[in-house]
């Protein structure tokens, strides 16, 4: 399903990620799942934490650029090829898979999936079709 | 002890020069009153008139003129000749809102032939001598100033032009060129490329450069001369003026001689605008002492310098000036183009969602003038794609490119971390080490 996560522009410069990670901690916000994408100048941090909304205002107050947008959540079987099944079912509707990042789940045996494609209606629609496990906004925040 | 072109003009005793310096700036004055509207008017406005010239001193009771008013002027205000008089039209390099338009009559080529033969002996070259002209030819002067010049000495010009590096080094060899004429930075990264060919430099047949159209420094020389194999000269001049040739270094190397029966140099503080005595370091301002096209009369150059009087070691006795050490106004040199850093803000204050906050770094990594472009990353900028963030940056670099003529490179920077501009940020740093 949609769930919201955060985005922080990092610039390639010593220290940076860890003083995001360090404004968070400060203000006890948990991290559900992380990704950093990086070019030669630049990166990009994308967080997947229980109360989006203040994380974003946290990180603005330490003078980070943060976007909030919307991401698919889903769960995969955490076993080989369940990833690969899931998105043959996206690549044969047609759609592009802008970045994904997954974690596995200490609890049951699946793997958690964040997933952004470019129109994240058509994507969950696909999903939902081929009986993907969707997961709620507050599935993942209560991870 | 090497040549000099002309001995009776570059040789003359100081009572002789000033002599005929006043009769020319006594017949420039009058010529552009009657003839330059614009020159009338600011006379008139500061209350002077072209009998006021008594004296050479008296040069100081006329107004400046600035690129300002040559832009004003655009295209053909500041001609003091008619249309059918003028043979050629060179422009100023700058590539933001309109180019200064200079025109050339007959009198004014022989003027600058004479001037750029001058020069071109200075460095050492004879008839016998094989010019490789690789300043661009066109509207830009560095080109055809070079060639009247290696033309009126009798010498073969190879007119090149700049670029193509492959097919210079290729001429250089085959064709046994023996002069060298381009900016400084583009010799050095001839001497890279030459490596890469497998061209050695050492067996190739040049003894001389003369190098110009951008500053550079007594280091940059060591090395041109250590891997270039020749002895390196400074030359300058302005297309304002009349072009490359106003002054250059003899085979002394310590200083310019400034073509002084032809024009007319003063040095000023930028700030309050007076007249500072011989060797004070400031601003150069130049009169055209017999230019029919375009008489520039108190041109404000922006470079700084000084001027030294007294016979140099090579005979000549016409004043010499520095290497050029700075700007008075803002303007960069990149790459030989003429940029505003101003124009750069014009230029990204015209992004939407872009922040009035920028910094301007300009390095030369590999010989050759690169600029970088910081601006923050707003959040209307940034998106959790890279796809996109790389987009918004190719777009800021074209639109810069296409409204300032200049290929530079952007970096998004974090919000806040760049000079505000408050009281006056330092926004342009020149990491080039040109001084």
């Amino acid at each position: 399903m949609r769930v919201k996560q955060i985005s922080i522009f990092l610039e390639n410069k010593k220290g940076r990620l860890l003083e995001a990670l360090k404004a968070l901690g400060r203000e006890k916000i948990n991290i559900r799942a992380l990704s950093i994408a990086d070019t030669l100048d630049f990166g990009i941090l994308r967080l997947i934490v229980a109360d989006p909304d203040k994380a974003k205002l946290v990180l603005e107050q330490s003078n980070f650029t943060v976007k909030e947008n919307d991401v698919i959540a889903m769960a995969v079987k955490d076993q080989p090829g369940g990833l690969a099944d899931v998105l043959s079912t996206l690549s044969n509707a047609g759609i592009n898979v802008e970045y994904i990042y997954a974690f596995a789940d200490k609890q049951d045996n699946d793997a958690v999936v964040v997933l952004r494609t470019e129109n994240i209606d058509e994507g969950i629609k696909v999903l939902k079709k081929a009986g993907v496990h969707m997961l709620s906004a507050k599935e993942i925040y209560s991870l | 002890m090497s040549l000099i072109w002309n001995k009776k003009a570059e040789c003359l005793l100081p009572l002789e020069k000033e002599q005929l310096q006043l009769e020319r700036l006594q017949n420039i004055v009058r010529y552009a009153y009657e003839k330059v509207p614009y020159y009338k008017k600011a006379f008139d406005k500061s209350g002077v008139k072209p009998s006021d010239i008594k004296a050479l001193k008296d040069i100081e009771k006329l107004p400046f003129t600035s690129k300002a008013e040559l832009r004003d002027a655009y295209p053909f205000g500041m001609f003091a000749a008619p249309m059918e008089e003028i043979v050629e039209i060179h422009t100023s390099s700058g590539t933001t809102g309109k180019p200064v338009v200079m025109g050339y009559t007959v009198a004014d080529i022989e003027l600058w032939s004479e001037v750029m033969a001058r020069s071109l002996t200075m460095a050492g070259c004879t008839r016998a001598d094989i010019v490789q002209n690789a300043y661009g030819y066109g509207l830009f002067t560095g080109g055809l100033g070079v060639h009247y010049g290696a033309r009126k000495i009798g010498a073969n010009v190879i007119p090149i032009s700049a670029g193509n590096t492959k097919r210079q080094l290729e001429i250089m060899r085959d064709f046994g060129s023996t002069i060298l004429t381009c900016t400084p930075s583009y010799t050095l990264f001839l001497a890279e490329s030459a490596k890469e060919d497998k061209i050695d430099l050492k067996s190739l047949k040049l003894k001389a450069g003369v190098f110009g159209a951008e500053m550079w420094t007594e280091k940059m020389r060591e090395e041109i001369e250590k891997r270039l194999h020749l002895s390196a000269t400074n030359i300058y001049g302005l297309t304002e003026i009349i072009g490359p040739g106003v002054a250059q270094e003899c085979g002394v190397k310590h200083g310019l001689h400034l073509q002084e029966d032809l024009f007319y140099p003063e040095i000023i503080s930028p700030e309050d605008l007076s007249v500072f005595s011989e060797g004070e370091k400031g601003e150069l301002v130049l009169t055209t002492l017999t230019r029919e096209g375009t008489p520039m009369i108190r041109f404000r150059t922006k470079d700084i310098t000084s001027l030294r009087r007294g016979e140099c070691k090579c005979g000549r006795t016409t004043i010499k000036m520095d290497r050029i050490t700075g700007r008075s106004d803002d303007m960069l040199k990149i790459r030989g183009v003429i940029v505003f850093p101003s124009s750069i803000e014009k230029a990204l204050l015209e992004i939407n969602g872009l922040e009035p906050h920028y910094k301007i770094i300009i390095t030369r990594p590999h010989q050759l003038d690169e600029i970088e472009v910081q601006v923050e990353a707003s959040e209307s900028l940034f998106s959790d794609e890279i796809r996109h963030m790389e987009e918004t940056k190719r777009n800021i670099e074209n639109h810069i490119e296409k409204s300032v003529g200049l290929k530079l490179k952007v970096t998004l920077v974090e919000p806040k971390t760049l000079p505000r501009s408050e009281g006056k940020a330092k926004r342009v740093f020149d990491q080039r080490e040109l001084k």
